[in-house]
């Protein structure tokens, strides 16, 4: 089974956001970048997939040179190759014609993504790259199960999941619940360093022209601190906070 | 023409509808469409159909039959996409729920349309349709805006104002689509309700959640009590989660689920980053701990200071008293 992993870069869940002069991006300054959470679960997904049932694990990302660090931590973890699409991408189609051009050429049985993605939020690429290719897609999986023509996966969906059964080649996105990612070992590390990193351009073919344009950043309303209920018993903290809810803020 | 794409469960129209039709609206008017057609998919979709209310809707379309028995990506998008054709419509405009994250990016795609997912405002830009999205889990807002005149956007639930479910109703009728079986490459089999009744967490207007503050497993119990009392949906923090003592779909946070209920209740919830990043655009925000610290407090809007494992049982109390 030959795999490619979709990984993006992005920063850590616990940075503080600022807004860059530009007021279309975030100030990168300071900023801690990591592999993209989704991603991990789809990373460990893979090579569990390959421990199981042979083949190879191929990680992949569009971006610029820095972005070669998260394709580093991927190898470390236990990917067999890495490629980085060298693309300016601007929105999420994009992004995914960029990358399926790319998943022609390696023609995998399978892709894995994240999810979604912790800066832009969008939840889109893996969809949008399996309807680039006619595949099939399963979004959302907490659990994957694989024969060499398809598989079943359970999905997340409100109140529920979904048991999917799907043929390959197809694209599944990790959700949480997936697997446990394993921390990358030193030999691993020692072995991801030393990795060549293969490069693809995409050609004329690709129209990297964005459908999706930011035009501005901005910080949520600030919220301001409330009313606390202090040194007060359970049984009137109680009462006054349920009076206030009612009565103040007509919720209940 | 604007398409509505709403989601129906036993015949009767999802909460989430009616604020995709007020979505859809509001895209006609930004890019003064000329109305709306609204789209039903899947087992029951002729009945839910007569229920639209008609107010702004020109018509219903509605999709059933073998094809659509079950949830199948590639088929409910090519159900969507002969709905748009037939609709002549500009912009397709979905809820950001399971299902239309899963479908719309397919839809996008074939129509190599930019999409905005997961928004909380829609308006008109230089003659697009432009949003408002949150990123970062809300951290910062991005104003986004669709190149050219055509575009599909997911909202976000609980960001529009469900539009009324009065008559008169608008007129339904069956779309024509035929899709080849053979283009369906991964459908579902096997449907597993988990909510025990209760809300779904990314829809209920109250959320309560509970961390690590409540000590033991067991000690939930008190919370569905309150949750139940209110009617509540029930969320967790990703460290109580982890620990095995709520399954992984309730959590909140950046790696869990975003949430905006008109009222959130965190109980014993430190109040990290990741976690508030899930439920910040919550509109009222109450917090419950023992210390008076804790970081939720700079962002409660009520809160109170003590053992929550006391409070909470009193609390629910009072609301049953209230409530009647
Ligand atoms: C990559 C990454 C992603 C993450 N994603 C998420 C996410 O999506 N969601 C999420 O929630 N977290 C997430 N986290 C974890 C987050 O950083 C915190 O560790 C977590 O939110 C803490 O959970 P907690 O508030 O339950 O526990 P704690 O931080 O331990 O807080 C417990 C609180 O309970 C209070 N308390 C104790 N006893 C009582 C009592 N008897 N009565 C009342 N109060 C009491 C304490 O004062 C304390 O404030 C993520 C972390 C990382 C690194
Ligand atoms: N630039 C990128 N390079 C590689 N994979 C990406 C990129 N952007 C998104 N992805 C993949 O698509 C998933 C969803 O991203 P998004 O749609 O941006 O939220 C991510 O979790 C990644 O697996």
């Amino acid at each position: 089974m030959n795999i490619v992993v979709l990984v993006k870069q992005v920063p850590d869940t616990a940075t503080r956001i600022k807004v860059a002069p530009s007021g279309t991006e975030i100030d990168r300054q300071g900023v801690n970048f990591v592999v993209n959470p989704y991603d991990e679960f789809a990373i460990e997904e893979a090579i569990r997939i390959k421990e199981k049932l042979g083949g190879q694990v191929t990680v992949l990302t569009v971006g610029e040179q820095k972005t070669e660090e998260a394709l580093r931590t991927a190898l470390a973890m236990g990917a067999d190759e890495a490629v980085r699409v060298s693309a300016e991408v601007q929105d999420p189609l994009t992004t995914a014609r960029a990358i399926a051009f790319a998943v022609r050429e390696l023609a995998p049985d399978l892709v894995l993504a994240g999810k979604q993605a912790v800066d832009d939020d969008e939840g889109q690429v893996g969809s949008l790259v399996a309807a680039l290719l006619d595949w099939p897609q399963v979004t959302v999986v907490t659990k994957l199960e694989l024969t060499a023509e398809g598989g079943v996966a359970e999905r997340e969906i409100e109140g529920g999941v979904e048991v999917v059964e799907f043929t390959l080649p197809a694209v599944v996105t990790a959700q949480k619940g997936l697997n446990e990612p394993r921390y990358a070992s030193l030999p691993g590390i020692m072995k991801a360093k030393r990795k060549e990193i293969r490069q693809i351009a995409a050609d004329q073919s690709v129209t990297l022209d964005p459908m999706v344009r930011t035009t501005a950043l901005e910080l949520p309303p600030a919220r301001t601190a409330g009313k606390i209920l202090t040194g007060m018993d359970a049984q009137a903290a109680a009462k006054e906070l349920v009076r206030l809810l009612h009565e103040e803020a007509k919720l209940i | 023409m604007i398409l509505a794409v709403l989601e129906a469960q036993d015949g009767a129209l999802k909460k989430i509808s009616y604020e995709v039709l007020t979505a859809a609206k509001k895209t006609d008017e930004a890019l003064s469409a000329g109305g709306v057609t609204a789209l039903l998919i899947g087992p029951g979709a002729q009945q839910a159909a007569q229920s639209v209310p008609g107010n702004g809707v020109q018509q219903v379309l509605y999709a059933e039959g073998d094809a659509f028995a079950a949830y199948a990506p590639q088929a409910y998008a090519q159900a969507v996409l002969a709905a748009a054709q037939a609709a002549s419509a500009q912009a397709v405009v979905f809820g950001a729920t399971a299902f239309g994250r899963d479908v719309a990016p397919r839809v996008a795609a074939a129509r190599s349309a930019g999409l905005l997912m997961d928004v909380t405002e829609l308006f008109a830009k230089d003659g697009s349709l432009a949003a408002r999205r949150p990123v970062y889990a809300g951290k910062a807002i991005a104003v986004v805006q669709a190149v050219g005149q055509t575009a599909v956007a997911a909202v976000r639930p609980n960001a529009f104002a469900a539009q009324a479910a009065e008559e008169p109703f608008a007129p339904a009728k069956a779309l024509g689509v035929d899709v080849d079986p053979v283009s369906v490459r991964a459908k579902v089999r096997e449907v597993r309700r988990e909510s025990a009744g209760r809300a779904e967490l990314s829809e209920a207007d109250v959320v309560v959640s509970g961390g690590r503050g409540l000590k033991e497993p067991e000690n939930f119990t008190l919370l569905e009590e309150l949750a139940d009392a209110l009617g509540a949906a029930v969320g967790a923090t990703r460290a109580v989660v982890d620990a095995g003592w709520r399954p992984h779909h309730e959590q909140v946070g950046q790696t869990g689920k975003t949430v905006s209920p008109g009222l959130y209740f965190a109980v014993g919830i430190s109040g990290a980053v990741q976690h508030i990043a899930g439920m910040s655009s919550s509109r009222t925000i109450v917090a419950i701990n023992r210390d008076a610290e804790a970081p939720i407090f700079k962002i409660a809007d009520y809160g109170v200071v003590g053992d929550a494992l006391e409070i909470l049982p009193q609390l629910t109390q009072e609301v049953r008293r209230i409530k009647g």
